[in-house]
């Protein structure tokens, strides 16, 4: 790994000063980031750790819905979110093993933004909106493909807000190496409609699955989705999974997650 | 009533206290006053030309103290094959030399072509970063398919081998026609080609090693991640560097798994030790897991076409085998011998098969070296005769537990002479059979299965009976099969002046316990306490001599060899005894700790005895030397011969493809037990690990040899939620009839059994649920795999 | 260099690190404290977690200087106050939980901090908890088994289920 200046700000405008820096780069549990510098596929020259800062840390129910500071680790939302939103809550309790959750943020999966990680399907799915420093992005606009979102230089996720569904389940496919999703689906049934986020499965990353939704919105059950079919197009082929597979595994996860929805 | 102490008795770990305190002391953990760091230059191609070696701005960065390349090793010698195999036609193998650094060529993704020695580790990975960024290597096509790489006589992995074939080995040729004859005249032929996937042993620690050298005597002294530090010895000193062996010690402290792996010598050894020469300080080097998955020695990776003679009622007739095994890039030191005389040998199974025919083509690839990795050809043999038999048994509609029986060897057949040249002398295969039904309630499978159907699953059982040869191994045996090495142990008994003893033996323990079973046997057999004794391992300066710890050798054969050496004591004892209490040698008897005139109350304990020895004021110094330690070599008159039978259930999401092992038992038969909690700790690591490699693991180069499973994102070790608990027994004991323990050995059986039961239940589960097409799947049955299988009618 | 200063194993201590010091590296080269292993470079063995302010973690993917101020316990802070093993640790001696020892003080640490948090799991959480924390020796059985006895549950019954 190359050296590093490393700092701890305990403000969020500290935060964003540091980051003004040539070569800085946030770290937020630092679970995905840390390898990646031992490998030196990433070098910064400063490193502002998130971790410090009071007002990046929490859940709090408030008129918007549930909102989530950035910092806050995976352990600390599958606690205190259980009793406001519990399939959010089982999502971060499933992310990685228990030493993972009690470093890894949300913030910190929204800004990587990877293909298999869990959160962004969350999000997604419950129309959530992305809080920086400067602005709020909504879940739409956020996800740009693998590894891209709509953070900007200089920016850094504050906290995100979910509004609360009557109904939601995830079920997670795990990819049995890295435990990642080798498909993900998040479902959430809302006044408005219903709305299935899937990860793990596509090149494009987080994505929607529309015919998935027109299905639920008029029938919330396992069965509404059972006569269709997910194309393969686009989807992701590895070692683990073919895109066949993981299109497949969309439709039987959407459904298992449509029947466990409370 | 279990005994609480001596042989038989679930002896608490010793070794466990200072595990368990973070007191263990590994490779990584020493460190040595003015140590330096050795980083490895690593090829990011599988096959190239090295053009340049871009040293100069590397050896002028801060800290660096020395850079290596290939060319100061070109005129030490190779690390050479352990073992010479000669093909069909008589002409022995092709065995390239394998440098301490790649030379003129690299061969595969990880080939250490420089090494950069610095004061600190960050120096060194920062010149070792330039190194690779500025040299220049020649792309080369990379030759990673089996079949096209003994194809292809354009591409060649080492220039001076035309068809990229070490040997093509036949076992055993002269029957070859016999064989022929029984499959043209057989009633029914079943035949499967399947691949026995490759694996990375992965031993949760990184393999290390630190050089050291003392100018003012001119010793060395190499402390390293080794299975065998008197074989590390003998390579380094023999083979590559030329160092004198008496001037040379080898030492593997605290050494955290080797699974086969660590039991080879590997370049990152001699180089340290070089540096350490050349610079007149300690160098210190560890991997990194990345550079464990490039260059630890790989396992298995066979493809294999298997056919199987009978009758309708399914008696065997005769087996054949083709197959390709990989060695890799290099010969690693077991590599030749690991698809030949650890695998053809064994390819009769427990079966009483009258013809046997094996073929095996070993090919050199732009991969890692391909080495021994728990149970070594066994697990390959095993798994192509359990899969081919339960086919057999689809075919004719036969029950795969009644197969197995009318086809086991009976004990009134003992010792038994098999088609393929080994001679098993004892065993009750039905026994251990009749306890896995019992012990796996077979009878109950029914009401499983429905059980299942009722949550929408598929349930499957599968048996494997499955038998190996180990205690490796008698030297004029192998010496006649092409082994370089004799395979005998040794082990020191010191009884101390004050009466407690250590024990120095050649066997080594990187996760087996012997330190606690070792003393268990010495202290039944002396009848003293087992915290009276001390065993040491993994030292050349201490230890007289051995082969180290592989092949589940250890108790069988360094235990024998301990044991001959407690006779030695003993027998020393008595000539004592009989000085001091003034009767004849003959008359004095040995039990309980104590030397007794027999039928008088006449006795001295042990104690005396020793302290005797050690202070001989009234001893018989005319005709005996005083003190008391005896050295015992051990050659083993046969191998042994452990069996058993394993059981499987598996449930599979007919909608997702995900298997999950449901339960898995296993019956054993290793002759007799020292330590039973130690011996179900083994089946129960071996079984996690067969497991794995049906379920999960897999090791994936793409065309142009990139490993595509270089780290745990990639490769799918089995976690604790991926297993169940196990039930395991040994209680099925037919002693080994050759040793004086009476044992067999365990480490590697897990290993060997698992894998077919676990692939029988899965393709039982789907040919039940309905998917009468699926006859194979190749391991890892991954789900995405068992789904593909399920569909693609 | 930077100076950094936090509490391990009830002691407070302090060394100069970079920032690239990762905590695990400044437990064992800087502390000497060598029961932390590393065992893998992507932060999935688990062989290096430990626990900062009673929370397990893998040590080898946080930086010293994150860890500042607070309060780190190792494998070599678990015994009791008289030496002997904890209870956790006993139970991985009494049950075999262990083999070459290297995953061992992970383990140790992960298993604690899961009875710290659910004092009587079941199998499938014990299993489930553990999922971070590779071992290639022990099949997991033993360690299963040794996780369940620590806690005070009857194994065999639990093993029945």
């Amino acid at each position: 790994m190359h050296n590093f200046d490393f700092v701890k700000p305990s403000s969020i405008a500290d935060a964003v000063k540091a980051l003004s820096t040539d070569g800085a780069q946030a770290l937020s549990g630092g679970q995905t980031l840390t390898p990646t510098m031992k490998q030196r596929l990433a070098a910064p020259a400063v490193l502002v750790s998130l971790t410090g800062i009071a007002e990046m840390q929490g859940v709090c129910l408030g008129d918007d819905g549930l909102s989530i500071g950035a910092a806050t680790p995976h352990a600390v939302v599958a606690r205190e979110a259980a009793k406001y939103y519990p399939a959010l809550a089982a999502l971060a309790a499933g992310i990685g093993d228990p030493a993972v959750r009690n470093r890894g943020t949300i913030g910190g999966s929204l800004a990587n933004n990877d293909p298999a990680a869990c959160y962004p399907s969350a999000v997604l799915a419950s129309g959530a909106v992305v809080v920086t420093n400067k602005r709020k992005i909504k879940a739409d606009d956020w996800f740009q493909g693998m590894f891209t979102t709509a953070l900007e230089e200089g920016e850094i996720i504050t906290g995100v807000t979910f509004p609360v569904p009557e109904k939601a389940a995830y079920v997670k496919f795990n990819q049995p190496a890295s435990r990642f999703a080798l498909t993900g689906v998040f479902v959430a049934k809302y006044a408005s409609g219903v709305r299935v986020a899937v990860t793990g499965a596509s090149n494009e990353g987080v994505f929607r699955w529309s015919d998935g939704e027109k299905a639920l919105s008029g029938n919330f059950a396992g069965a509404a989705v059972a006569g269709l079919t997910v194309s393969a197009d686009g989807m992701i082929g590895d070692l683990h999974g073919t895109p066949e597979y993981r299109a497949h595994l969309v439709k039987v996860l959407t459904k298992r997650a449509v029947d466990a929805a409370h | 009533m279990p005994k609480d102490t001596g042989i038989g008795a679930s002896s608490k770990r010793r070794e466990d206290v200072r595990f368990l305190s973070g007191l263990g002391n590994y490779t990584d953990d020493v460190v040595i006053a003015g140590q330096s760091y050795a980083i490895f230059v690593r090829s990011t191609v599988a096959h190239g030309r090295i053009v340049k070696v871009a040293t100069e701005a590397a050896a002028a960065m801060p800290g660096v103290l020395a850079v290596f390349t290939g060319e100061d090793f070109a005129a030490v010698g190779g690390n050479p094959a352990g073992w010479l195999i000669n093909s069909r036609d008589g002409t022995p193998m092709k065995e390239p030399k394998r440098p301490v650094l790649a030379h003129g060529k690299v061969r595969h993704v990880g080939d250490a072509y420089a090494a950069v020695v610095a004061e600190t580790l960050q120096q060194a990975k920062d010149a070792a970063q330039v190194i690779s960024d500025e040299s220049e290597i020649e792309e080369l096509p990379a030759i990673i398919d089996m079949a096209k790489a003994l194809a292809d006589t354009t591409n060649r992995v080492h220039d001076e081998i035309p068809d990229n074939q070490c040997y093509d080995w036949g076992w055993i040729e002269d029957n070859r026609a016999a064989v022929e004859a029984a499959f043209k005249a057989a009633p029914h032929v079943t035949t499967l080609e399947l691949v026995n996937n490759r694996l990375v042993p992965n031993a949760m620690e990184p393999r290390a090693s630190i050089g050291e050298y003392f100018p003012g005597t001119g010793d060395y002294k190499l402390t390293t991640t080794s299975q065998n530090p008197h074989l590390t010895r003998l390579l380094v000193a023999a083979f590559v560097l030329g160092i004198p062996e008496n001037k040379l010690t080898v030492v593997a402290p605290d050494v955290g798994g080797g699974f086969g792996s660590k039991i080879y010598h590997y370049g990152e050894e001699a180089l340290v030790l070089a540096a350490a020469k050349k610079l007149k300080r300690p160098v210190k080097w560890v991997a990194e897991r990345s550079e464990s998955f490039l260059s630890d020695a790989h396992g298995r990776d066979h493809v294999t076409k298997i056919e199987l003679a009978c009758d309708k009622e399914g008696n065997f007739l005769a087996f054949r085998t083709e197959t390709m095994a990989n060695v890799g890039a290099y010969l690693s030191n077991f590599a030749t011998v690991t698809p030949t005389f650890l695998h053809g040998t064994l390819m009769a199974g427990p079966y009483k098969v009258p013809h046997v025919y094996v073929n095996v083509k070993t090919v050199f690839t732009n991969t890692a070296p391909v080495d021994a990795y728990r149970g070594a050809g066994r697990p390959e043999a095993t798994y192509s005769l359990e899969r081919v038999i339960d086919k057999m048994c689809r075919e004719l509609n036969l029950d795969p537990f009644e197969v197995r029986r009318k086809n086991f060897l009976t004990t009134d057949m003992f010792p038994y002479t098999t088609p393929v040249g080994l001679v098993y002398d004892t065993g009750n295969y039905q026994a251990t059979l009749d306890k896995a039904v019992e012990l796996g309630d077979v009878a109950g499978f029914e009401a499983r299965r429905a059980a299942s159907a009722a949550k929408g699953k598929l349930r499957g059982l599968g048996l494997s009976t499955w038998i190996e040869a180990c205690g490796i191994a008698p030297s004029h045996l192998v010496g006649i099969l092409g082994a370089r090495v004799g395979l005998y142990d040794a082990a020191t008994v010191r009884v101390n002046a004050t009466g407690n003893i250590s024990v120095m033996v050649g066997a080594h323990s990187h996760g087996q316990g012997h330190e606690t079973v070792f003393a268990q046997v010495v202290a039944e057999q002396l009848g003293v306490p087992e915290s009276s004794i001390e065993i040491v391992h993994g030292d050349t300066s201490k230890i007289p001599f051995g082969m180290g710890s592989y092949g589940s050798r250890s108790l069988a054969v360094c235990g024998s060899a301990m044991t001959k050496a407690v006779d030695k004591i003993i027998a020393k004892g008595k000539k004592i005894a009989a000085h001091m209490l003034e009767a004849a040698e003959g008359d004095i008897t040995f039990a309980d700790g104590k030397f007794s005139v027999a039928g008088t109350d006449k006795a001295k304990t042990f104690g005396e005895i020793a302290f005797s020895a050690y202070v001989p004021h009234n001893y018989p110094l005319e005709t005996l030397e005083p003190g008391l330690e005896e050295t015992a070599f051990y050659d083993p008159a046969n191998f042994t011969y452990p069996a058993g039978a394993y059981l499987c259930e598996v449930e599979v999401d007919a909608e997702t493809g995900k298997v999950e092992v449901c339960s898995f038992t296993c019956a054993d038969d290793f002759g007799n037990v020292m330590n039973p909690m130690i011996v179900e700790g083994q089946v129960h690591g071996g079984v996690g690990q067969g497991i794995g490699q049906a379920l999960l693991e897999n090791t994936t180069y793409d065309e142009n040899g990139q490993l595509l499973t270089g780290s745990y994102m990639d490769y799918a070790m089995p976690r604790a939620d991926d297993v169940p608990f196990y039930t395991v027994d040994a209680s099925c004991v037919t002693p080994c009839t050759h040793n004086p323990l009476g044992v067999k050995g365990c480490g590697e059986a897990g290993a060997i059994g698992s894998p077919p039961a676990v692939i029988n239940a899965v393709i039982d589960a789907l040919q039940r649920g309905g998917h009468r097409h699926v006859t194979h799947i190749d391991m890892p049955v991954s789900p995405s795999r068992v789904w593909s299988a399920m569909n693609n009618a | 260099m930077t100076k950094v200063t936090m509490t391990v194993n009830g002691k407070t201590v302090s060394g100069e690190v970079d920032g690239r010091t990762l905590l695990s590296g400044f437990l064992r080269e800087g502390l000497g404290l060598t029961g932390t292993h590393i065992g893998c470079d992507t932060s999935q063995c688990g062989a290096c977690v430990v626990h900062v302010d009673g929370k397990a973690i893998k040590s080898c993917t946080m930086f010293a200087l994150d860890a500042a101020g607070a309060s780190v316990k190792t494998i070599e802070g678990m015994a009791n106050a008289d030496g002997s093993l904890s209870v956790i640790q006993q139970s991985f001696q009494d049950h075999h939980g262990l083999q070459c020892g290297f995953c061992t003080p992970g383990m140790v640490m992960s298993s604690a901090a899961l009875l710290a948090e659910n004092p009587k799991p079941t199998e499938a959480e014990v299993r489930h908890y553990l999922e971070g924390n590779i071992c290639r020796c022990t099949g997991y059985h033993n360690i299963v088994k040794a996780v369940l006895a620590a806690s005070g549950q009857d194994v065999p019954a639990v093993a029945a289920e």
